[in-house]
């Protein structure tokens, strides 16, 4: 078997992206929409640990958990406003969030 | 020190555990998008957090292994699951699953992931460094202290020996955006500010 290097890691970490971002263009409930933005931020913290390994050195390790720092707390928000939204409008469609709309 | 480590393959970290756990990861990530009722995706989504904490630690990463585990699949997915709680989710899982304009989405997002493989691919074989002829993405795997990770770490984020570390200062603003964050959910979900 092929020993397994950096190259295969950032396959798993650019489908574990791509799904995300289907995730968020193409799903209407809100909750599932912020879940797929996790798994984005989760491809992007395997590449960081993935090329700290290449490289020998942790500051990939140190930026993947400022990166899970932010993902913390754009949970919270984000969570924070859809309750909000849904005390007003009784929704958590994406599709049917359009006051700002034109 | 461990001489198995300098072929750049790990005793423990045969190719098979990184199939599973990579395997594993992408089919629950599916899951998470496809799946109609939110718990469902949430559960889904926590098995491709611990897939992922798995990667991690084949790549010689303890501690943002267990912070994965800890923060990401123990934190955050609780405050998911609670949220699914809150809001109906009778309506929404009666409801179509994908907007009217998902085919543009979908097309949009394999376009990407051939941009992404055709990058990857390309890096293997196209030379960064044309003196020393290294790769962009060489197939030799630095080594990392496995002992000490934790203890490294620390000593960036934190500073060792009464020094300033390289990232402290980062390290006060990540627990000041932290404190933002918790004032901003809990304003926004007060009824009456």
């Amino acid at each position: 078997m092929v020993p397994i290097t950096t190259f295969h890691y950032l396959i798993v970490a650019a489908a574990l992206f791509v799904l995300g971002v289907i995730g968020v263009l193409t799903r209407r409930n809100v909750v599932i929409v912020l879940m797929s933005i996790e798994l984005i931020l989760n491809a992007v913290n395997l590449n960081l640990v993935a090329f700290s390994r290449m490289w020998g050195n942790l500051h990939g390790q140190v930026f993947s958990i400022f990166v899970t720092v932010d993902a913390a707390a754009e949970a919270a928000v984000g969570l924070g406003i859809l309750i909000a939204f849904f005390r007003n409008k009784e929704t958590i469609n994406v599709d049917e969030i359009d006051l700002l709309k034109w | 020190m461990n001489p198995a480590l300098d072929s750049g393959m790990a005793p423990v970290a045969t190719p098979w555990f990184f199939y599973v756990l990579a395997g594993l990861a992408v089919a629950s990530g599916v899951a998470v998008i496809t799946r109609r009722n939110a718990v469902h995706a949430a559960l889904a989504l926590i098995v491709t957090l611990l897939s992922v904490a798995g990667l991690y630690l084949m790549l010689y990463a303890p501690f943002v292994a267990g912070v994965q585990i800890i923060v990401y699949a123990g934190g955050i997915m609780v405050l998911f699951l609670f949220v699914i709680m809150l809001v109906n989710i009778e309506r929404s899982s009666k409801e179509r699953r994908f907007n009217r304009i998902w085919p543009v989405g979908l097309a949009a997002a394999c376009a990407l992931m051939a941009l992404f493989v055709s990058a990857i691919v390309k890096g293997k074989t196209v030379l960064a460094d044309p003196m020393t002829g290294k790769a962009l993405w060489p197939d030799i795997i630095g080594r990392l202290p496995e002992s000490s990770n934790t203890q490294q770490i620390a000593g960036m984020l934190y500073g060792e020996a009464g020094r300033m570390g390289q990232y402290t200062f980062a390290f006060e603003i990540a627990s000041l955006l932290l404190l933002v964050a918790i004032l901003g959910a809990v304003i926004m979900t007060k009824k009456k500010i």
